[in-house]
């Protein structure tokens, strides 16, 4: 059930500074630009359930939390099921319509926090749960993670990881839920939209944003936006929204660009270029590519 | 070889030599840079092993437990939230006499978050039926790694090492390391006595109804208390092969005739140490109880070294909350109660979150100590800091 | 037993340049011990470390309060941080700035040095990273590690032109304290 919202409100560039300055990311962090636009486009009437990881880290350091919003944070691996707990008090206590949103990164979407996430989703509540994208265990000091792409280097796979990226929106639209969207924070126009055509949905929600970022996948901070883009348009990262289980609002690449492009401007993958030549992983990282851009057509 | 190193390398590069073969571990600071440099170990193709990166600390351990349980000599690392994270599997690993070493780097527990150095982490599963062993420094956290399989192995029981996050993990030292052969020598291959086989088929793990489960528990309550002489053992040998004290159940520094004994474990030591060596040149006679085996508690050998001592102070970083100190109680109880009368024992909480410590702290709890006994202190308490209503 | 303190931010090589001190000590047959005092891998903010060198084992654990030395990588925490808290009124303090000491209008007893570390490290490492820099002018000030350590211990820890151009700095910064001197 989605409620209609006027476009020009669907389509406006939301700014009231509800994840305020002053926190402690690093600059150029794409989960904490990523994290304010979520925030605003949700608005005041939201309530922020954080798991353990640098967004959580950066942004409440006592006395100093940066959300002008409420937030609760316990662990590392909970965050849906306190998601879940807040959503059933919420409507027990018949304390009227919230916006409450579940944020976590890899770990807390993928890995430890897998088993709450489908407990969420499976149930049904009534949340959006957005899951900020570094492609590895960033906040303990760049450790692999199963969003970590083939071929890069973290401090557990020295010398290249060699498993694939696990396919999260997919799973989430598995769980029968009626939106799943994924999106990256230089548009700030798509992401917000996507936030708000979320939380107009009535269920559980999942919204995977890429989130670049500068120390784990090395590049200098004022290169994070055009991440995103070669992410988006290299086919690695393709933008889509799932609705009632169908794909659709497919983000099409103007100019495909081969994955070299992305992959030799990051330090992670720079030991895939040596002199003599690409290593075969970046062949199979241009598949993965290719592969996407046939399935989704982009 | 005398090297400068950090101390989760130290550990790292003995444990590889101690030839693990399945290794599988979950990051969490401040662990991080062990498993990093074992990950880089078998990357490089120095290690032999298989290493398991996992989703969770409960996978980590659960993975453990079966390469342990197929017969492979296995390792993890944990700390705060992983080890909770992991505390059933803990139990089983006891419960089925797995051989299983883990280095805990101690640090604090949620909420509020805090990735910093204390022991609640461990002392929260002191009952599970692990051996934990506290580190005085990086070169006795390497070195009792090396014991830790010799003992695990010859125990049948699951070895915990204690080393405090940051304050040892992260601290810039001299460690002396091994040769492979000094290892091998000290520690050979695996043989486990129960494994994982269709040849030789057996059941680990299986389920004990009131008629059984009982005499499980009493079992495994012997064994750790026979464990003791086991881990003397073992430092007897390491001492003799490679030439320097590390490990056993209690070590203790101008503790005899001293008219202060100070009780604590972990790298605290080494400040204590320094404090007792000020305070003797000032004229005063104050002495150290160090625990190094926190399970089994050594309470026969705390009892003799402390025996002459009528003024002594325990110094911990855990709390027992809504009761009290928890080393200060194993100590208490480490006396028969005829004995109690005339003796005064002070608990005091420290360090804890990672709240630094220092010999002016120490200072000021001894001077407290000297004057009256005191039933519970948290030395340096931010009183400023604290709601009038919550004092 | 010598106590020196590391202020920087995230990124500046402060842990580094602790850990070379150390490995410098320790190789010029002393004991020595370094940490730092911050956790979380945060680019950019205000962190610490801490250094101490002595001719017999170190055994205390707690933070350094008291320091001989300061090592100030980045001069704008001055504002910001009390980073000349505890120093000894007759210690001294190296900050990387471009000003002269007497105008950054330091209000301690303690001696102040400046070296514009991060342009030096822009000439010639090519990334604005001070601590090799820093190293070298503190080798040069106080003698307290021999430059032979030094250099020892960064092409063991860099190795390759990274280590070079880190060497490089180093004598840089040590001609230019010596030219000072003369």
């Amino acid at each position: 059930m989605m409620r209609a919202l006027a476009s020009e409100d669907l389509y406006r560039v939301e700014k009231k500074d509800l994840f305020a300055s002053g926190h402690r990311a690093c600059g150029g962090c794409g989960q904490a630009l990523a994290a304010r636009l979520v925030a605003d486009a949700a608005g005041e009437n939201t309530i922020a359930c954080l798991a353990t990881g640098c967004l959580e880290i950066f942004s409440t350091p006592y006395p100093d939390p940066t959300w002008r919003i409420p937030f609760v944070h316990s662990l590392f691996e909970n965050v849906a099921a306190v998601a879940s707990g807040v959503e059933a008090a919420y409507r027990i206590l018949k304390k009227g319509p919230v916006n409450i949103i579940a944020m976590a990164g890899d770990g807390g979407t993928a890995d430890i926090g897998l088993q709450s996430l489908s407990g969420m989703l499976e149930r049904g509540h009534n949340a959006l749960y957005v899951c900020y994208d570094n492609e590895a265990y960033m906040n303990t000091g760049v450790q692999r993670s199963s969003f970590t792409p083939l071929g890069a280097r973290t401090t557990t796979t020295p010398t290249g990881n060699t498993t694939r990226k696990k396919n999260l929106p997919q799973i989430a639209a598995d769980h029968g839920i009626p939106y799943v969207a994924t999106a990256t924070p230089d548009d700030f126009r798509d992401l917000q939209r996507k936030v708000k055509t979320a939380l107009a949905v009535e269920g559980p929600k999942y919204l995977h944003i890429l989130a670049p970022c500068p120390l784990g996948w090395g590049h200098p901070g004022e290169l994070t936006i055009q991440m995103c883009r070669l992410a988006k348009d290299t086919g690695l990262f393709p933008i889509f929204e799932i609705i009632g289980g169908q794909v659709t609002n497919v983000r099409k690449i103007p100019v495909k660009l081969p994955v070299e492009e992305y992959l030799k401007v990051q330090a992670r993958f720079r030991h895939l270029f040596p002199k003599s030549g690409p290593a075969p992983e970046v062949a199979e990282i241009q598949e993965i590519a290719n592969l996407n851009i046939e399935r989704f057509n982009l | 070889m005398l090297k400068q190193l950090e101390g989760s390398q130290a550990v790292a590069e003995v444990v590889a030599m101690c030839r693990p073969q399945v290794i599988s571990a979950y990051p969490i600071t401040p662990q991080t840079h062990i498993v990093e440099e074992l990950a880089k170990l078998v990357g490089e193709g120095r290690l032999e092993a298989e290493y398991i990166n996992v989703e969770s600390e409960f996978s980590a351990a659960s993975v453990v437990l079966g390469a342990s349980a197929a017969g492979a000599r296995a390792y993890t690392a944990s700390t705060s939230q992983g080890l909770l994270l992991m505390t059933e599997v803990l139990y089983c690993i006891a419960g089925m006499r797995l051989p299983i070493v883990l280095t805990c780097a101690n640090r604090a527990i949620s909420a509020p978050l805090n990735i910093w150095n204390d022991h609640q982490d461990s002392m929260t599963v002191r009952d599970a039926g692990w051996i934990q062993l506290h580190a005085e420094d990086n070169q006795e956290a390497a070195d009792l790694h090396m014991q830790a399989f010799k003992i695990a192995e010859q125990t049948s029981l699951p070895v915990m090492v204690c080393m405090d996050g940051f304050i040892l993990t992260h601290a810039f030292e001299p460690v002396d390391l091994p040769e492979q052969k000094q290892v091998d020598d000290f520690l050979p291959p695996f043989n486990p006595p129960n494994a994982l086989d269709p040849r030789a088929p057996k059941g680990i793990g299986l389920y004990a109804d009131p008629r059984f489960y009982m005499e499980t528990r009493y079992i495994l309550h012997r064994a750790l208390e026979k464990s003791k002489s086991t881990i003397q053992q073992v430092s007897a040998g390491f001492a003799r092969d490679f030439g320097r004290d590390s490990g056993g159940l209690i070590k203790t520094y101008k503790l005899e005739g001293a008219d202060l004994a100070i009780v604590t474990m972990g790298s605290v030591v080494g400040s204590v140490k320094d404090l007792i060596d000020r305070l003797e040149e000032e004229g005063k006679r104050v002495g150290l109880l160090q625990i190094c085996s926190y399970r089994p508690f050594p309470r026969q050998e705390v009892y003799k070294a402390l025996k002459e001592h009528t003024n002594i102070v325990v110094l911990e970083k855990s709390i027992s909350l809504g009761r009290g100190g928890i080393l200060g109680s194993d100590v208490r109880w480490s006396f028969p109660r005829a004995e109690k009368k005339g003796r005064l024992i002070s608990s005091y909480v420290a360090g804890l979150g990672g709240r630094n410590i220092s010999l002016e702290d120490l200072r000021a709890m001894v001077a407290r100590v000297e004057k009256e006994p005191v039933e519970l202190e948290f030395l340096g308490l931010r009183k400023e800091i604290i709601a009038e209503r919550d004092l | 037993m010598i106590e020196i303190r590391i202020h920087g931010r995230g990124g500046q090589g402060n842990v580094a340049a602790a850990e070379l001190l150390a490995a410098a000590a320790f190789k010029d047959g002393k004991f020595a011990q370094a940490f730092p005092s911050f956790g979380a891998e945060r680019i950019g903010a205000p962190v610490q470390a801490f250094v101490r060198i002595d001719d017999k084992k170190i055994r205390i654990r707690e933070d350094v309060r008291q320091p001989d030395y300061l090592i100030v990588q980045d001069q704008y925490l001055i504002d910001s941080v009390p980073v000349l808290d505890g120093l000894k009124p007759n210690g001294l303090v190296l900050i990387n700035a471009e000003k002269r000491p007497e105008e950054l209008n330091l209000k301690t007893t303690a001696t102040v040095e400046t070296i514009p570390a991060t342009e030096i490290a822009l000439e010639i490492v090519g990334r604005p990273i001070p601590n090799a820099i820093m190293i070298g002018a503190f080798c040069a000030i106080t003698g307290l590690v021999s430059f032979a350590a030094v250099q020892e211990a960064i092409m063991e820890k860099f190795p390759g032109k990274v280590g070079e151009n880190n060497v490089a700095a180093l004598e840089r910064a040590q001609e230019i304290m010596q030219k000072r001197k003369g």
